[in-house]
């Protein structure tokens, strides 16, 4: 299991508001982080760089699916397509779609582990990637869906790693 | 693992209520979103000042950032050069006396191109430069081919305005800030440029594909004209991209197209010229009618 589980106050009651601010703003504000790299001086010609917001998204919410409503992929969401290229909107829809379809695995499955989470982000990661190939071929034409498939495998590859990283995040934030 | 506690609202009226609202919230938002990738296919440049306040917000990180690393590649670059200085000096003198001989000759061919066009009447050759900007980052993540420029309309740089190199054709702009604008890259898959084969003058159509290299399709039927190692270059159509800008280089033929790579690598690009439009098929404007009824 990763990252120690805080006791929950009360039964499953709005937590978030008895947190400090720190234990409230710092997921926030590792998405936006996550989607400040698109500002990293790297030129490609080939979509290279994973999605590190979508990336830390998927980590916070398989970490802590209490902690944020449904809705929160909207205004990260707004922030990634201002910075990543994507046309506006995109990322909006898509992530919350993803969290809409995480509410409902949550509710029908029985057993969740590691490999199961994995699992669950690749698929998001999957329908994130090519959601974004798709609009932007609608918007502006073009794109292909092979000249994601190393973006997409690397961010599958990475993603355990962004896990970890949010476990340790979420040590911290809940720390006394 | 059983699973986590999920959002089950228990018997509160109130957290019952809270959770209905988040996801009546969560799925407006999914249409209004969905909205604006409407908005966005008919007008590309619907939001374009949200966007361009982005640009200009992280612009000036992105330019420090590459300007580190420029620093550091040159400096290898410097010591690799010291290393091979014998070998290359003399490789570079060869080179050198064979490219005088050439210069020579396209100084006088360059000569009677301008003399010639004066006879002709020729107003401008499209080659005037807006501005020199740096390519300072990209959109790495997202499957558009963009590319961030160091200037924006305070420089004079406006939408529309072709891009090169000294190696050749980049792109055009298609967002401006303040301090920043953003050019979309000839390998995009939404930009298509006329082109002509230096070798015969046959015309061609070269389209992005989206993973670095441009496809080429011939505007005649029938036998492909493109043969490996042919080097295309606009030919003024269209009226955004000046006339005799080398575009791509042919590595493989098939059948009835052709896979060109692009002459200029964004990627080891430093600088770049903004052009002005060059516009040479207007109508010109309609003469005001005299004695008209």
């Amino acid at each position: 299991m990763i990252g120690p589980r805080q006791p929950i106050v009360g039964a499953d009651e709005d937590v978030s508001r008895l947190l400090p601010r720190r234990a409230r703003w710092v997921p926030v504000i590792s998405v936006m982080a996550g989607s400040l790299t698109a500002a990293l001086p790297i030129v490609a010609d080939w979509p290279v760089l994973p999605p590190f917001g979508l990336l830390m998204l998927l980590a916070w919410r398989l970490l802590r699916p209490e902690m944020w409503p449904a809705w929160i992929g909207l205004p990260l969401g707004l922030f990634d397509d201002l910075l990543s290229g994507q046309p506006f909107g995109s990322a909006m829809a898509l992530w919350t779609i993803t969290f809409l379809a995480f509410d409902m695995m949550d509710n029908r499955a029985v057993w969740r582990d590691y490999w199961m989470d994995w699992l669950a982000a690749a698929a998001a990661i999957l329908f994130c990637l090519a959601g974004g190939v798709g609009l932007v071929a609608f918007t502006t034409g073009g794109g292909h869906l092979l000249a994601i498939v190393p973006q997409a495998l690397m961010t599958i590859l990475l993603f355990p790693a962004a896990m970890r990283l949010c476990a340790a995040l979420d040590r911290w934030r809940l720390a006394r | 693992m059983a699973p986590p506690r999920h959002r089950r609202p228990g018997f509160s009226r109130r957290a019952q209520y809270g959770l209905f609202a988040a996801y009546v919230v969560a799925v407006a938002g999914i249409v209004v979103s969905l909205l604006l990738v409407m908005a966005a296919r008919f007008d590309p440049q619907g939001f374009g000042a949200l966007r361009a306040a982005a640009i200009d917000l992280t612009a000036p990180i992105t330019t420090a950032g590459r300007t580190a690393i420029d620093g550091v590649a040159s400096l290898g670059d410097g010591i690799a050069a010291y290393w091979r200085a014998g070998s290359q000096n003399k490789a570079l003198r060869r080179e050198l006396e064979a490219s005088r001989a050439k210069l020579v000759e396209a100084r006088a061919i360059d000569f009677e191109n301008r003399r010639l066009k004066r006879l002709l009447g020729v107003v401008g050759d499209g080659n005037e430069t807006v501005a020199v900007v740096r390519i300072v980052g990209s959109s790495a993540s997202s499957t558009h081919r963009l590319v961030t420029l160091s200037a924006g309309s305070a420089d004079g740089i406006r939408p529309g305005q072709p891009v090169r190199s000294s190696e050749g054709l980049i792109g055009r702009v298609i967002e401006t800030g303040r301090i920043s604008a953003r050019a979309l890259l000839i390998t995009d898959g939404s930009s298509t440029v006329p082109v002509q084969i230096i070798r015969s003058g046959v015309a061609a159509l070269a389209t992005g594909q989206g993973n670095g290299l441009i496809e080429l399709r011939s505007l005649v039927a029938g036998q492909t004209p493109f043969r490996r190692g042919d080097v295309v270059m606009t030919t003024g159509a269209g009226g955004i991209y000046p006339a005799g800008i080398p575009v791509a280089v042919v590595t493989s033929v098939s059948r009835d197209a052709a896979v060109g790579s692009p002459l200029a690598d964004p990627a080891k690009l430093d600088f770049a010229a903004v052009l002005k439009p060059f516009q040479p098929d207007l109508p010109p404007p309609p003469a005001p009618a005299k004695g008209a009824p």
